[in-house]
C-alpha cells in the first residue's frame, strides 16, 4: 500500500496529488506535463515537496508536519528513468550490480543476478558498456539495475517514451512478466494509452498537478467523462478474458468471459491464461436485433446505459455487457437518433474479429479486483 | 654538447622532484577546491573563485613576496606549521614546492572544474536512488567521470611547476641544491661567462620535460575517453 500526499509549487502550476494504491501496477496517466513525474520523483525523494506525507507499506518516508524525510539512497525505492541513466564508465555487469552493494545482506539472495539476466535476457551483453547498447538493451539494464536492488517499490518514469514501437514491443512482455513475477508494486508514469492499458492495475488520472480519478484500469478507460485525458481516438474498454480453444483450421482463439465469448486471431498462449483485451470505441457496431448475414464473428448483448455526445457528428455509447462488463461504441448521432437508442435499450454489438490484434491483447495480473469503485475528483 | 655537470643534473633533479610535490601535494586541496566551486551555493563564492585564480593574474613576484610574508620563519602560518609539524618552508626545496603549487593551482582547479561542470548529476542521482550514499557516489561515480579532468589538471599543474621562477625565487631565493631548480640555474648560467651551453642543454632538458608530461596526458585522456564511450 503506497500513500501520496503532496503539495508542491512547480513553474507554472501547484502540484496537488492525493492517492492511494495497493499491488500490481499503479499507472500515473497523463498529458506530459501533467506533473506526474514530479510524482514518483518525489517518491524517490528527488524532490521535496513544500508540504506532504508519504506512506510505503507503514515505513514513512516523508512527513513535512513532523519533519521527516529519508534521504532517496535510504528509501529503498527502484527507480528506472526514462532516458536510462546507465553508468557510462561500468559495464553492463557492474551496472547491474551497482545497487546490491547497498541492500542489506540478509535481502541480498531474493533477486539473484542469474534470475534477472534471465527475466530481461541480457546474458549476451554482460560485458559491454552502456556506450555499445541499443535503445532497448539500455532500458533493460536500467530495469534490471533498479530490480537487483532490492527495491519495496519500483518507480517507472516512461521507460519506453524514448524507443520506437518494435522495441516497445519487445520490452512490454518483459514489464508483464516482471509485474506478474517480481511481485513488487510498480509506479509507472505513461502518457501511452496502450502501454497502461496493457500494464496497468490501478490507474491515478493526472492533469495540471491533479488527481482526477483513481480505479482500475477497467473502469477509467471505459468512461466517456474521461476523454480530455485518455484520450478520443484512441479511447476503448477493457476486457479481462481467459483463453478458452483454439481453432487451428481457421488460426482463430475463443476467448471467454462471463459476457459471452469473443473470437480473436490466433493466440500463442494456452488454454486457460488470462488475458486482457482492449476494444476501441470506433471498432464496434451496434445493431438492434439478432444481426444475421454478417462477416463478424462476434456478436454480444448488450444495455445502453449511457449516451455521451463527444464531436458533432459522433457519440460515445456506453454499454453493460451481461457479465457487467463495461463496453464503448462511437456512432454518428445520425445512426444513434435512426436506430432509437437510449439508455436502458438492449442492443446487439458487433465486433471484427479482425480488429482486435494482437497490440489489443496483453496477459494479465490477477491481483485486479473488477468491481472496485472508481473515485472521482472533481477539481 | 650533453656532458651535464654536476650541479646541472642537480637542477633536474630538484625540478622534478619539486614539481612532482606540487602537484600531488595541490591535488586533494583542488579537488576539494573544485568540488566547493562547481557544486557549492553559498555567500562569497565569487570571492573564493577570485583569491582562487589571483595567482595567475598578479605578478609572480607579488606571490612570492605574499609566500614570504606568510610562510616565512616569522610569518604568522610558517611559524605554526614550524611549532607544530616541523615544516619549514622558507629556503627549502619544500617552499619552491610551495610557491609551484600556488602557482599551479589555478590551472588545477580550472581543469577539475570543467569536468565536473560537465558530469551528468542525473548519474549521481540514480546512484542515490540504488542505495548509494553521497561519498560512495563521489567515489564510484563522480570521480571516474571526471578522471581525464584531473589527470589534465595535474598535468597543467606540474608543466606549470617546471617553468615557476619569479615566485620561487622571490620566496626560497637561489640556493644550489636547495631552491635551484631548472629555470633559476638557466638564469644563473646566463648571468655567468661562458654558461651559455650549459643554459642550452637546460632549455633542451626543459622542452623535452614538457612534451612528455603533454604526451603522456594526452594518451591517458585518450584512454579513459575510449572506456567512457564504450569500447
Amino acid at each position: 500500500m503506497l500513500e501520496v500526499d503532496i503539495e508542491h509549487r512547480l513553474a507554472d502550476f501547484t502540484l496537488d496529488v492525493h492517492y492511494r494504491a495497493g499491488r500490481g501496477v499503479t499507472a500515473l496517466f497523463g498529458r506530459s506535463g501533467a506533473g506526474k513525474t514530479s510524482v514518483i520523483n518525489a517518491i524517490a525523494g528527488l524532490l521535496h515537496p513544500r508540504k506532504g506525507r508519504i506512506v510505503m507499506d507503514g515505513t514513512v518516508l516523508l512527513d513535512t508536519e513532523h519533519d521527516v524525510c529519508v534521504p532517496s539512497h535510504r528509501r529503498r525505492v527502484g527507480y528506472v528513468f526514462q532516458e536510462g541513466r546507465l553508468f557510462p564508465h561500468l559495464t553492463v555487469r557492474q551496472n547491474l550490480l551497482f545497487g546490491r552493494w547497498f541492500s542489506p545482506a540478509r535481502e541480498r539472495r531474493a533477486a539473484i543476478l542469474d534470475d534477472v539476466v534471465d527475466l530481461l535476457d541480457l546474458s549476451a551483453v554482460l560485458d559491454r558498456r552502456p556506450g555499445r547498447l541499443s535503445g532497448g538493451e539500455k532500458q533493460r539494464v536500467a530495469i534490471g539495475r533498479a530490480l537487483l536492488a532490492n527495491p519495496r517499490l519500483l518507480l517507472m518514469d516512461e521507460p519506453l517514451a524514448s524507443l520506437d514501437a518494435r522495441r516497445k514491443d519487445e520490452i512490454l512482455p518483459y514489464l508483464e512478466r516482471l509485474r506478474d513475477e517480481a511481485r513488487i508494486p510498480i509506479v509507472y508514469v505513461s502518457h501511452s494509452v496502450s502501454e497502461v492499458t496493457r500494464l496497468a492495475t490501478t490507474i491515478v488520472l493526472i492533469s495540471a498537478g491533479r488527481v482526477h480519478a483513481v480505479g482500475p484500469v477497467q473502469e477509467i478507460m471505459g468512461r466517456a467523462e474521461h476523454y480530455p485525458l485518455t484520450g478520443r481516438f484512441e479511447a476503448g474498454a477493457v476486457l479481462a478474458v481467459r483463453v478458452a480453444a483454439h481453432d487451428l483450421r481457421w488460426n482463430l482463439t475463443q476467448l471467454t468471459a462471463q459476457f459471452g465469448n469473443l473470437t480473436v486471431p490466433r493466440l500463442d498462449s494456452p488454454v486457460g491464461t488470462a488475458l486482457r483485451v482492449r476494444i476501441r470505441a470506433r471498432d464496434v457496431i451496434l445493431a438492434v436485433a439478432p444481426p444475421t448475414g454478417i462477416s463478424a464473428l462476434n456478436v454480444l448483448a448488450a444495455k445502453v446505459e449511457q449516451l455521451v455526445p463527444i464531436e458533432d457528428t459522433a457519440l460515445e455509447v456506453q454499454l453493460r455487457l451481461g457479465g457487467g462488463e463495461r463496453l464503448l461504441a462511437r456512432l454518428t448521432r445520425r445512426s444513434a437518433e435512426t436506430l432509437g437508442l437510449a439508455a436502458g435499450r438492449e442492443v446487439f454489438a458487433v465486433i471484427k474479429t479482425i480488429a482486435i490484434d494482437r497490440r489489443n491483447l496483453s496477459r494479465r495480473d490477477e491481483i485486479a479486483d473488477f468491481d472496485d469503485e472508481v473515485e472521482t475528483f472533481d477539481s | 654538447m650533453f656532458d651535464f655537470t654536476a650541479a646541472e643534473i642537480e637542477a633536474v633533479r630538484l625540478s622534478l622532484r619539486v614539481a612532482l610535490w606540487a602537484m600531488l601535494g595541490s591535488l586533494p586541496f583542488g579537488l576539494a577546491t573544485a568540488m566547493v566551486l562547481a557544486r557549492g551555493r553559498f555567500w562569497g563564492k565569487s570571492v573564493l573563485d577570485g583569491v582562487v585564480h589571483l595567482p595567475l593574474v598578479m605578478p609572480p613576484v607579488v606571490t612570492g613576496y605574499l609566500l614570504l610574508l606568510l610562510f616565512g620563519r616569522h610569518g604568522p602560518l610558517g611559524r605554526l606549521l614550524d611549532e607544530w609539524f616541523g615544516i619549514v618552508f622558507a629556503f627549502r626545496w619544500t617552499g619552491a614546492a610551495l610557491a609551484s603549487a600556488v602557482m599551479g593551482f589555478p590551472l588545477l582547479v580550472r581543469a577539475i572544474r570543467l569536468s565536473l561542470d560537465a558530469v551528468d548529476g542525473r548519474l549521481e542521482e540514480a546512484a542515490g536512488t540504488l542505495g548509494a550514499g553521497r561519498l560512495f557516489v563521489f567515489a564510484v561515480v563522480t570521480l571516474p567521470l571526471i578522471a581525464p579532468g584531473i589527470i589534465a589538471g595535474m598535468v597543467l599543474s606540474f608543466a606549470r611547476s617546471l617553468g615557476e621562477f619569479g615566485a620561487t625565487i622571490t620566496f626560497v631565493s637561489n640556493i644550489p641544491g636547495e631552491t635551484r631548480t631548472i629555470p633559476s640555474a638557466i638564469y644563473t648560467l646566463t648571468q655567468t661567462p661562458g654558461g651559455d651551453i650549459g643554459a642550452l642543454r637546460l632549455t633542451i632538458v626543459s622542452i623535452a620535460l614538457s612534451f612528455i608530461a603533454l604526451i603522456t596526458a594526452d594518451l591517458l585522456a585518450l584512454r579513459l575517453g575510449r572506456r567512457l564511450s564504450g569500447d
